[in-house]
This record gives C-alpha cells, sequence and structure tokens, in this order.
C-alpha cells in the first residue's frame, strides 16, 4: 500500500504571536519550523502502514527550499521518500497550494493521501478537499482512524453521538485529526538517514489562487473577570449561590 | 509576592542561580533591603539556568574556576540539591590523551581526586559504552549534577526568612537612573527603587541592563545545542534522574549523560551560533523559552554520528526517539572567563554575568564578599569585568573572540595560545619595522608584541641553542628566544614595551592619593623611579608598577599591558572626590622601548649629547634626554637583569628612535629582543615575579619576598594584613627551582610550562597552612644559566635551599632542586650588571 503524506511547514509559535510590520504575516525571524500535529499524525499513520503492508510512505510539501528541513523530519520519523512542489512564496492560498498538489498527484499513484485536518498556521482546512474533488477521489475530513481492507478502506471519525465509520474505494483521501495516533520521535539513525536521502523537487506551472491576505490581527485578549463575593465568614451565603446556581449543592 | 519598596541597600536583576545566590550571600553578610527582581515568572524566570545540563566537572586547568566550582559544589550540597555520579573524560586520539595527564597533573595541583583509567574500567563504569573507539579515560569521582532551580529557590527562601530580602517576578527593569557616576534608582514597570547597589545577574540579557545605566558587559549570548534520546531501557530501569557516571567526549567536543530515561547529549562542536540580546524572543513569544531557541538540526548530525561511535548500543534503537532538541543560549566573553565585579564605567553597578551553573553559587559568595569587604576570598582577577581595553568591549571585538573561543570549550588549549582573530588591533609605531625582521606577534590587551624575531634566527646555531625535541614543549616557542637572551647577555637587546599601561597622576593631592595606593614611599625626590606593590584590602597582590616623580606634583604611573584596564579603573576608584587629583591614561600618547646589556651605555651614548654615565644618571632614576631629535623620558631600571634604560617617547615619534638605536647599535651587537626574553627566561633567571603568576590575590609582598626594607608612616590599602605579615613568619615562600636535563620515560628532554603540582619527593601533594597548594606559577629557560627553572610557593619545611623534590608534568614527574628561597637573583645575586 502506498501512502502519501501532503504536510505545510509551520512555524513553532509561542503563547504570543508576533506579526510583520504590516500585519500580513507572522514575524518568523526569531521562530522555528515545524509541521502541525494533525500532520505529525498522518505521517506516523503512513509510515505504520507502509510497514505492515509492506508499501511507501511518502511525503509532499508546496513550497520554497527551505521546507525541505520539513520533509527530512518525516523522513527521520520514517517516511521513505520525498517531493517537493517547488513555489517561492512561503506561505501560498489555499487554491494554489491544492492545484500543485493535485499537478504533482497527476504523477504519484498513492493509494492513499493523507492530509492533516488543517494546517497549523491558516487553518483554511481545504487542501486536502479540493485535491479530492480535483482529482475525482472520495474524501473524508476529522478522520481519527484508519483501517485497510483489500482494496477498501475504512475511516473513523468522531461524531456528536458516537462514532461515524465511512468506507470508500481506493484510492481515496482522507483529512486526519491529531489523536489518530502517538506519532513517534524521530531516531538519530533516522535523522542520518534523512539528511542523505534526496527530496525530489518538482516545479509545475502554478496558477495564483483568489484568496488574498488582507491583515491579520489579534484575537481580543479574553479577560478572565473576578469578582470578590464577600471577606471571611459573610462570604459563605454568595459561594453557596453560586455552588447551587452551578447545580454542586440543592 | 510583594510589591516593591521605594527603597532598597541593593537591587539585583535577574532570578537565576546568580541572583539568587547573590541575594543569599548578601544577606548573610548583613545586607538588608534586598530587592530581586526578574523579568520572567518563578521558580524558572526562562534565562540559562533553567535548561541547563547542570552537570560540575571539579576540575579546571584555572585555579580560580577550580576554586568557583568547588565552592559552589559544596554549597549544591548544603542545600541537598546535589547528586553525586562521577564523570569520565574519555580520550579518542593520542593528542588527547596527552591533554587528560595534564588534567590530571590539574587534579593533583588542586587537590581534586582523581585518576587515569584504561578503556576497559571506563566501560566497567558506563556499560552501554562501545570502548573499543576510546583510548583512555580521566575518571573523577566527585563529579555530580545539580538542580539550580532548587537551589535558586531555597537560597531565596532564607534570605527571606532572614527577613532580608523582597522579591518581584514578573516584574521589568525599564531603566537605571545613574547620577554623579553612581547607581541612583531603578524604575521597573512595578515601581521605581532608589538604591545606590545594582547587581545584574541577568546571563544572557545583562548587556542590555547595564547598557540602561550607560555600561558594558561584553558578552554575547551564543547557542549550546542539546538534544534528549530516549526511552531507553537501562537508564528507565535505573529508576533515577541519574545513576551512571557523566562522559565527556572531549575529542569530538561533546558530553552524553543520563537524564532520567533519556540519553542527553550537548555539543561544544557546531559552528559558533552568535546572537544579539535584543534578538532574545520574550517569554511569549518564544515556543519554549527565551533561552532555548529552535533546534537547527543540520548543525548537530556530526554529532550524531559520533555519540554513535560511543553509544550505537543504546541509541540505535526503533523506539530511542530524539524527544528534545534546542539551541540553548549561554553566554561567552571575549576570553572565556566571566564577567564579575564593579563595572569600570558605572559606581555601584556589579556585574555578575557569563558564569556556568557549576560555579554559579560561589560567584554568588564571591559577589557579596566584594561588594561587603572589598576583597573576596577567591582571587578575582581573572573574572574581573575591568579588565578589558576599550576596544575589547566592543560589539565585534566579543563576537569574533567568542566565535573563536566556543570550540575551545572542549578543546586543547595550549598554555601560550594566541588568538587568531580581531588581531592587529593596536601597533606600536614600531610595528613595520618588526614585520620586516619577521617578528613572530604575541598579543596582550590587543596590543601586538614581537615575542621572537625570525631575523635572529642564524643566532641559534651561533650561540649554540638546543632546540625542543617535543612538539608540546616547542609549540608556540622557538629556540629564537634564548639566542636573542644570550645575544642581550652579551652585548645588547631593544626590546618593544609599548603595550605598558601609563597614567599620569597630577595635582595638588597626587602624592596623598598615590601614598593611599602603593606599598613603597612615594615621597621621594622628583626624577626617582619606585616600584611598588598595590595590595587589595586583605593585604593580597593587587597589582605591582613603577612609580616615576616627574615633578612635585606630578606623577607617571607604569604597569603592565595585561593590568593596564584593571588598574586604570582601581586607581580611577580611588580618586578623591574633591577635584585634587587629574588622573590621565597616557599609554597611547607613549611607545616604550627598552635598550639593556653590558653594552647598552655604549649604545645610547652613540645618539645623545646628554651624559649617561652612573655618576650622572645613577640607577632608580629617571631623565629628560635627547636621542637624535626625538624628546626621551629615560628610565634607568631593568626587569631583565641589566644595565639599561626603558625609554619612552611620544608615539608618532617611536620610528624615529627606533632607526636611531638599531643604527647605534649595530657596530655593538645590538638585536631586537621579543618579550619571550623579556617576560620569561631573563625575568626567571633574575628571580622577578610576573603579575597574574607569582603576584595574585592569594600572596602579599612577604611571601612573595617584595616586602619592603622599611614600612612608611603613611597609611595605605592593605597596610594592616602586610603589617600583620611582616610581624609573622611567612606561611609559604616564593622559591626558584632548578629542573635540570630531564628526560621522559623515551627520552626526551621535557620542559615544563607552568602550572604543574609540585610534589614531595614520594610524591605526595604540598599544601601551606593555610591549604594553598604548591604549584609551578612560572617556567621558563634560564640560557645564562643553562637550565630551566619554575617559580613556587613552598611552605617553610618545604622551602629551603637544596631540597629535592619532583614537578609533575604530562604525566610524568621529574626531579627538582630549591635553587633559592626569597628574591635572590639566581643571575648575577649581586645585580652588578645593571648597577654597572
Amino acid at each position: 500500500m502506498d501512502v502519501l503524506v501532503c504536510v505545510k511547514r509551520v512555524p513553532a509559535v509561542g503563547s504570543e504571536i508576533l506579526l510583520t510590520a504590516d500585519a500580513t504575516a507572522i514575524d518568523t525571524r526569531h521562530l522555528g519550523f515545524t509541521i502541525g500535529p494533525h500532520e505529525e499524525c498522518a505521517v506516523e499513520e503512513a509510515v505504520r502502514i507502509a510497514e505492515r503492508t509492506g508499501g511507501s510512505a511518502g511525503v509532499l510539501t508546496v513550497g520554497p527550499p527551505e521546507a525541505d528541513e520539513q520533509l527530512r523530519y518525516a523522513m527521520s520519523m520514517g517516511a521513505d521518500h520525498a517531493v517537493r512542489v517547488d513555489d517561492p512564496v512561503a506561505d501560498p492560498d489555499p487554491e494554489t497550494t491544492a492545484a500543485a498538489i493535485t499537478a504533482a498527484l497527476r504523477g504519484l499513484p498513492p493509494d492513499v493521501v493523507l492530509f492533516g485536518e488543517a494546517s497549523a498556521d491558516a487553518g483554511h482546512a481545504q487542501v486536502g478537499f479540493r485535491v479530492a474533488c480535483a482529482l475525482r477521489r472520495p474524501v473524508v475530513g476529522g478522520v481519527k482512524g484508519i483501517g485497510l481492507d483489500g482494496d477498501r478502506v475504512t475511516l473513523r471519525c468522531d461524531a456528536p453521538d458516537g462514532v461515524e465509520v465511512h468506507e470508500a474505494p481506493l484510492p481515496a483521501v482522507a483529512a486526519v485529526l491529531e489523536g489518530l495516533n502517538l506519532p513517534r520521535y524521530p531516531t538519530i539513525k533516522g535523522r542520518l538517514r534523512a539528511k542523505k536521502a534526496t527530496v525530489r523537487v518538482i516545479a509545475p506551472d502554478l496558477s495564483t489562487g483568489r484568496l488574498r491576505t488582507l491583515r491579520l490581527r489579534h484575537r481580543p485578549e479574553a479577560r478572565a473577570e473576578t469578582v470578590v463575593l464577600g471577606r471571611g465568614a459573610a462570604a459563605a451565603p454568595a459561594v453557596v449561590d453560586v455552588l447551587a446556581d452551578l447545580g454542586m449543592v440543592r | 509576592m510583594s510589591s516593591l519598596p521605594d527603597r532598597a541597600q541593593v537591587v539585583v536583576i535577574g532570578a537565576g542561580i546568580v541572583g539568587n545566590a547573590v541575594v543569599h550571600h548578601l544577606a548573610r553578610l548583613g545586607w538588608r533591603d534586598i530587592v530581586l527582581v526578574d523579568k520572567g515568572p518563578l521558580p524558572d524566570p526562562g534565562g540559562s539556568t533553567g535548561h541547563a545540563s547542570n552537570f560540575a566537572f571539579p576540575v579546571d586547568h584555572s585555579r580560580e574556576i577550580t576554586l568557583l566550582t568547588g565552592d559552589s559544589m559544596r554549597q549544591y550540597t548544603e542545600l541537598g540539591t546535589l547528586t553525586t555520579c562521577g564523570g569520565i573524560e574519555v580520550a579518542r586520539t593520542p593528542e588527547r590523551v596527552q591533554e587528560l595527564h595534564r588534567r590530571m597533573s590539574s587534579a593533583r595541583a588542586w587537590g581534586v581526586d582523581a585518576e587515569l583509567i584504561s578503556p576497559a574500567a571506563v566501560a566497567e563504569k558506563v556499560p552501554f559504552l562501545d570502548p573499543s573507539v576510546v583510548l583512555a579515560g580521566f575518571w573523577t569521582p566527585s563529579v555530580a549534577v545539580v538542580d539550580p532551580l532548587r537551589a535558586g529557590e531555597l537560597m531565596r527562601e532564607r534570605a527571606v526568612a532572614a527577613g532580608a530580602l523582597t522579591v518581584s517576578a514578573l516584574t521589568e527593569v525599564l531603566a537605571i537612573e545613574t547620577g554623579d557616576g553612581r547607581v541612583r534608582r531603578v524604575r521597573t514597570d512595578r515601581g521605581d527603587v532608589d538604591t545606590e547597589y545594582v547587581v545584574v545577574a541577568c546571563g544572557v540579557w545583562s548587556p542590555r541592563i547595564a547598557a540602561l545605566a550607560g555600561a558594558t558587559i561584553p558578552l554575547t549570548p551564543a547557542v549550546h545545542q542539546m538534544i534528549d534520546v530516549g526511552p531507553i531501557e537501562e537508564l528507565a530501569a535505573t529508576g533515577r534522574e541519574i545513576a551512571f557516571p557523566i562522559v565527556r567526549d572531549m575529542d569530538p567536543l561533546m558530553y552524553e549523560r543520563q537524564s532520567g530515561a533519556d540519553l542527553e547529549i550537548g555539543s561544544y562542536a557546531h559552528r559558533p551560533i552568535l546572537c544579539d540580546p535584543d534578538e532574545i524572543p520574550s517569554l511569549a513569544a518564544a515556543a519554549l523559552s527565551p533561552t532555548q531557541l529552535p533546534f537547527t538540526p543540520d548543525d548537530f548530525d556530526p554529532q550524531m554520528e559520533a555519540a554513535l561511535e560511543l553509544f550505537g548500543g543504546i541509541l540505535d534503537r526503533p523506539d530511542a526517539g530524539i524527544r528534545h532538541a534546542i539551541n540553548g543560549l549561554l553566554s561567552l566573553t571575549p576570553d572565556g572567563h566571566p564577567l564579575l565585579g564593579e563595572t569600570p564605567e558605572v559606581r555601584g553597578l556589579w556585574s555578575a554575568a557569563a558564569v556556568w551553573i557549576k560555579e554559579g553559587p560561589g560567584v554568588g559568595r564571591l559577589i557579596a564578599e566584594w561588594m561587603t569587604c572589598g576583597a573576596p576570598e577567591i582571587d578575582p582577577a581573572a573574572a574581573d569585568i575591568a579588565r578589558f581595553a576599550p576596544h575589547e568591549r566592543t560589539r565585534a571585538h566579543v563576537r569574533a573572540r567568542a566565535a573563536e573561543g566556543f570550540n575551545k570549550t572542549y578543546g586543547i588549549t595550549h598554555p601560550r595560545e594566541q588568538w587568531s582573530s580581531d588581531r592587529g588591533v593596536r601597533r606600536s609605531p614600531f610595528h613595520e619595522r618588526q614585520r620586516a625582521l619577521g617578528a613572530e606577534f604575541f598579543e596582550v590587551a590587543g596590543w601586538e608584541r614581537p615575542q621572537w624575531y625570525r631575523s635572529n634566527e642564524p643566532l641559534v646555531a651561533e650561540l649554540g641553542v638546543e632546540d625542543r625535541p617535543h612538539e608540546w614543549d616547542a609549540r608556540w616557542w622557538s629556540p629564537i628566544i634564548n639566542a636573542e637572551h644570550l645575544a642581550m647577555r652579551r652585548a645588547a637587546a631593544m626590546i618593544d614595551l609599548s603595550a605598558f599601561s601609563q597614567f599620569d597622576v597630577q595635582g595638588p593631592g597626587a602624592l596623598a592619593f598615590l601614598q593611599h595606593l602603593t606599598v613603597a614611599q612615594m615621597d621621594r625626590p622628583v626624577g626617582r623611579v619606585v616600584y611598588t606593590p598595590v595590595l587589595g584590602p586583605d593585604g593580597g597582590f593587587r597589582s605591582d608598577l613603577t612609580v616615576v616623580r616627574l615633578g612635585d606634583a606630578h606623577f607617571r604611573v607604569v604597569t603592565g599591558g595585561a593590568d593596564g584596564a584593571r588598574d586604570l579603573a582601581w586607581f580611577r576608584r580611588h580618586l578623591p572626590g574633591d577635584g585634587s587629583v587629574a588622573l590621565h591614561d597616557v599609554t597611547s600618547a607613549v611607545c616604550t622601548l627598552g635598550l639593556w646589556g653590558p653594552r647598552a651605555r655604549d649604545v645610547l651614548a652613540a645618539v645623545t649629547d646628554d651624559d649617561i654615565s652612573d655618576a650622572a644618571f645613577p640607577f632608580a632614576t629617571a631623565r629628560w634626554l635627547t636621542v637624535g631629535s626625538v624628546p626621551v623620558l629615560a628610565l634607568r631600571l631593568s626587569y631583565v637583569g641589566e644595565l639599561g634604560w626603558e625609554l619612552h617617547a611620544a608615539t608618532e615619534t617611536g620610528a624615529r628612535l627606533w632607526d636611531a638605536l638599531a643604527a647605534a647599535g649595530e657596530p655593538h651587537g645590538l638585536v631586537p629582543a621579543g618579550i619571550g626574553v623579556y617576560g620569561t627566561t631573563a625575568r626567571i633567571e633574575k628571580g622577578y615575579r610576573l603579575m597574574g603568576h607569582e603576584l595574585d590575590a592569594e600572596h602579599g609582598p612577604v611571601e612573595a619576598g617584595l616586602a619592603l626594607p622599611r614600612l612608611k608612616a603613611q597609611d595605605f590599602v592593605g597596610k594592616a594584613a602586610y603589617t600583620k605579615a611582616r610581624e609573622g613568619e611567612p606561611e609559604a615562600t616564593l622559591c626558584t627551582l632548578r629542573l635540570d636535563g630531564a628526560r621522559d620515560a623515551s627520552g626526551l628532554r621535557r620542559y615544563p610550562q607552568g602550572g604543574e603540582p609540585v610534589l614531595t619527593p614520594d610524591g605526595g601533594r604540598i599544601t601551606d597552612s593555610r591549604g594553598r597548594p604548591s604549584y609551578v606559577t612560572s617556567a621558563g629557560a634560564a640560557p645564562s644559566l643553562g637550565t630551566h627553572l619554575l617559580m613556587a610557593y613552598l611552605p617553610p619545611r618545604h622551602a629551603v635551599e637544596g631540597t629535592e623534590l619532583l614537578v609533575e608534568y604530562l604525566g610524568e614527574r621529574y626531579p627538582v632542586t630549591v635553587a633559592r628561597a626569597g628574591r635572590t637573583p639566581l643571575f648575577d645575586p649581586d645585580d652588578t650588571r645593571m648597577r654597572g
């Protein structure tokens, strides 16, 4: 079984996210880069499927040469080959990304294409679906379990009242969620192997999509209101009222 | 957490291990109203203390660092925050094996229990290590892991319990206000605090904080890469944070230590990655912490290969993953030493920066003692923040030297090794002449000084000078030095001494000012040259220098280039506030050429019309002369034991002076000679002491043999201790030892270089009644005596001429004889040559 995982190079941010002066992007001057937690699970799943079935686990990204770092990280986890669709724009819009991946996939015949549910930075949650539609393959999002049975794949998702299980013919596309598995750490040998591995670079003609980032804004700070209910024993009735409202005392 | 008071006796900025140790010791020594602030939260504010590898190897070649580490380990132990695990430095190459022997010598010199062990013995202690790549191990049983965050908490708690400390975390310092050159107020986002003292213990942020007060803390943040690999069954099975010895894999410049179920691997081998204090992300903007920057894996890959070679058995497993990887920040300085003491720019602003975890508590005590008593127990000279020349405090210099020094962290650094970056900053007016003569330049305080001249190479054969057969002994050395020495003793030599630091002290208060700072009587006739020790309050050496009285109220102070910045800061700090003394640094205005040897008078007489006979120009006096058209201040004295002068002239006239002497000297056999002669061979034959070697804060003039015949009536810094020392018997005496024709096991002649332990004939350590060890303070050839000399302080029972002892050098022991106890020179003991 051949599995291909699509990953995105994203900044590893702290609790406060600094923006560039024109507020159109995250200020990454002092940040490292990574792949999102959904994508780490996708890589882990691909490696496990390849190990189990004797197939291959590939990894693909769209981006500038720096994004090779993320491909090598995935390879140090066990992915066995990597493709980078060259795009000088570090964070292209989802339409462009999807078109680039679609073009790349026309030359690759993986049985399963995995995406993270949404990228860790932009969070559009579009690319996997756009690619599946363009390739006319079945797609399921929010996947937290993958089973393989001959030429069919079973995809499990959490639903509000239980679990949804989808069955689809191969080849198929899935967008997975963190929690799908517990991704492994790269090993030293894996890292050394990945460093020497070749990243195949392809450069299809890329059209520019229609989504534009105008400006990024910080979410208004959520302020926790502190109400002093009283002091000493005098506060007791007010505390009882609060607990009663919460249904903790009757 | 309490709110900030309006006033404090001292504000300590930075609650890492150093700041916590400083407040603890200040409180212990009686300071009250101490305020400790940090921008970050407690207990881990986000600085380097929070991510350090936390191990302590007690042996260092530097005595001060070894003492600081030892003191710190005692403090960590007392706080219950030290776990002894032992440690092994392993060698993969023969050169490193030699270095481990040198480590052994240092261990013995400083009294740390250690042993060289075989690869099999290494593997016995660390069973998952592959002994086939190892040639030897340096085993130190007392190596330990410490918990600096917990130690810091306990130290804060003690100071709070003493009612001495207010702690304010999440408090950002916005400004440090000064007035009349001293600290007045610290402004923070939680209020302002009036104070006379501020201690900057901010680690990698220290330059930024000091700059708020207009001072410089010359360090740069730099990356040290670390990864954690695990889980590893054998480590997890111990159930302990650390159960196996720490391994320093010295040749690939890395270490491995157990950290619970993981093996932590750290590296000093990667390219230097420096950053700017202003570029460090804030706590909120950092992914991990401000001092744990994103890992750059490409830089670490060679270390992974090396780690697999040594620990492949446990690292090459599919379930042992790289669980944590950081580019941790630490502080690097231009010379690798810490930055301690009051900043030379701002009174009351103290630096406690560029300190490793293993030295933190010791540095806290040192700073607190220094602030309280004016002199700490451990000599702070090598770490004194006042030690830098102005250019050494620039960003460019700090970065150049830090980049060069980073890979020396685990490197093999020869005691004479020279820096290669940012050279040629300070050049004497003789520089072009010296280059033409093939000078080999060594550096001091940025000055380029010839160590020897290749133009003198023919003298080596002519004077029958032997080379040194062993590469280590001959490194950064040349037989030309000995040839220049003999040529000087035979005829004459001229030596560039422009790196001397020189200050003019003038004004109605000049005499009283100098009397207060020096041991010798300064009230001598105009024209007298006086050599004097300069002491700290505890009577230990602070400096030694020459003072020339140029007028009733005008003195010139001449001191060594290496000591100039510290001496200048010391003098400035003591200037009276009434303006009665003016102090000017004239170092750059004056160049100095030494002219010495039996023919020196003939040479000088050929270029001056002034009367330079002994009657007209006696020893220990100074006079203005004219050499051709160059006015010269001539000082009749000598550090090489020959007749001659220091000739001081305006810098721009230097080349003319050089040419005149060189031409006049030719018929007399004058040669240019380097600092190899001046600083080592000639002075050691004469038993002259050198600041930073024989002379340090641990020893006073009586032990150094430099007590003056008379005690002056005037009070001076260190007088009480000096007077007391004069009245008793010295606990140690500086001795000169002969090492005659020492040959190693392979039959090669060997030449110890300094720092080696001096041992009893049966190999026992020698310490005096104060616990100070006997070790070689200086070593050098004595070509005119046909031997190799060593200097060392010895306790009375050994400080007896003729006593046979041993010196341990690179794994072998050589017999030495005490040739002189005290200051009388071995060469020309009556000084007839220089008085001639």
